[in-house]
């Protein structure tokens, strides 16, 4: 599985809706996505992708679309 | 000696821009002078802090080499080692002499600790975001000149807005070209403008006009039940409004001046009475205050609660988590039942915020969503945040008891 496919599964549990719609979503300010959710995610992706992403690293604008998220976590992959 | 309460008068003003001058004509030539700077800022310093203040002055420096020692002895640490105790050791430290501020005053019958001094809680927050970062390794580059700049940076000094050390380093190290730092100074001016509105035409007359008087009447007509009346209820408003004005309009003058000076100091307030939700009330109201409670308490305390598996449930790991982070907002206020309840309050508000909306992302249809459910929304939480602000202000202290 690729890193947009993981992703977007894990952006799906998490916020209990399909996001791939929607690609370019401001996840934070249309309500899907939150602090809470935010570091599910950063733990998801460390479980399941071995990608660590400290707290500070984590600058909201920089992830707030599933696009960006993307982008993001393939620079770090 | 004159002294000064920051953008407190016109003298103040007055001085800011003499001062300023200089240094708009340099950025707009492409040119900072870190000397001009620093000077200007021990000048604006000592006017706040010098002459019959003298000894929150001492307490000041005090307190900077104190937080130097910790942020520079963490950073030349972390380049080796990353044990989790020791970490925790300077996070403590650091956060000591504001912890001793503030309990002061609760055990020792209201008097002010001596080692106290006007935006020791601003210090305290930039100090322990630095070496927050650092344990993450978002900060390598450490410098103790930045970090003084950092922290002495005269226009957000007394209140904030609590600025964070990567993002003020970026702008402090640069100097913006013409046309973006013309963009910067014409915000930087109308923010002053907009600031004067709110500070000292409009708090002051919600604030000195007619809050005492609502006060009063307040005072005189107890007996009902809870002692509340409708004078109780014009305070509430009032004493909201006056916060708010007050509160924004220093910060415009804080950003404004920081913008004037090349530096893009963040925005403290983003028209918080539209919000429709508490939740969204937080993003909008005293912005870098409650960000810092979200990246440096929330968001570290949910990692942690979550990765050792505390809760079961993920609600619950947030609903616990909020009220934590509240109470600790609440505390930092000061020790007093009305800023602990305020902030028990605000906790309560987000769990209950947080049903809601997850009670509404599951009943989508049979949920109404229109133009008058959206300001029913807004109304409602505007009332609610009035509400917790009456229960801030103290004012039910004097009335109860």
């Amino acid at each position: 599985m690729d890193i947009k496919e993981t992703v977007l599964n894990i952006l799906n549990d998490l916020t209990g809706s399909d996001v791939s719609g929607a690609m370019d979503e401001n996840l934070f300010d249309s309500g899907i996505m939150d602090s809470m959710a935010s570091v599910q995610l950063l733990l998801s992706l460390q479980s399941e992708l071995g990608v660590n992403v400290p707290v500070s690293e984590f600058e909201r604008s920089e992830w707030d679309t599933p696009n960006k998220i993307i982008a993001k976590v393939e620079s770090l992959a | 000696m004159l002294t000064f309460e920051p953008y407190g008068n016109p003298t103040y003003f007055a001085l800011l821009g003499v001062a300023l001058l200089p240094l708009m004509i340099g950025l707009l030539y492409g040119k900072r002078s870190r000397l001009y700077e620093t000077l200007i800022s021990i000048f604006f310093l000592v006017l706040t802090f010098g002459g019959a203040k003298w000894t929150q002055g001492v307490a000041l420096i005090i307190y900077i080499l104190y937080e130097v020692g910790l942020t520079w002895g963490y950073a030349v640490y972390r380049r080796n080692h990353n044990s989790g105790p020791f970490f925790y050791l300077m996070v403590i430290l650091a956060i000591a002499p504001l912890t001793i501020v503030k309990v002061t005053p609760a055990v020792e019958n209201g008097q002010a600790s001596l080692i106290g001094f006007l935006g020791i809680s601003y210090l305290t927050f930039r100090a322990v975001q630095t070496i927050m970062e650092t344990r993450d390794g978002a900060i390598k580059n450490y410098n103790v000149m930045t970090f003084l700049q950092f922290m002495l940076f005269f226009p957000t000094i007394s209140s904030g807005p609590i600025d964070r050390y990567r993002r003020f380093e970026a702008d402090y190290r640069s100097v913006p070209d013409r046309d973006k730092y013309l963009g910067m100074l014409q915000k930087g001016i109308r923010y002053l403008f907009v600031g004067f509105m709110y500070k000292f035409i409009l708090a002051y007359y919600f604030g000195t006009i007619l809050m005492p008087k609502l006060q009063l009447m307040a005072m005189h007509s107890r007996g009902g039940f809870l002692d509340i009346s409708w004078p109780l209820v014009g305070y509430m408003y009032c004493y909201s409004a006056d916060l708010f004005f007050d509160f924004a309009g220093y910060s415009l003058f804080a950003v404004g001046t920081s913008y004037i000076m090349g530096i893009a100091t963040p925005m403290n307030f983003k028209q918080p009475w539209r919000s429709p939700n508490i939740k969204d009330f937080w993003n909008r109201w005293h912005i870098t205050l409650s960000f810092w409670f979200r990246d440096f308490i929330y968001m570290r305390l949910v990692f942690w609660f979550m990765k050792h598996k505390v809760f079961k449930k993920p609600t619950t790991t947030a609903n616990v988590t909020y009220v934590i982070n509240m109470l600790v907002m609440g505390f930092w206020h000061g020790v007093t039942w009305y800023y602990i309840t305020y902030g028990l309050f605000h906790g309560v508000a987000l769990m209950v915020n947080d049903m809601w909306l997850r009670y509404k992302k599951k009943h989508r249809q049979s949920v109404p969503h229109n133009h008058f459910t959206q300001i029913f929304a807004i109304f409602l939480t505007g009332n609610l945040v009035c509400f917790s602000f009456l229960i801030f202000s103290g004012i039910l202290d004097k009335i109860w008891f």
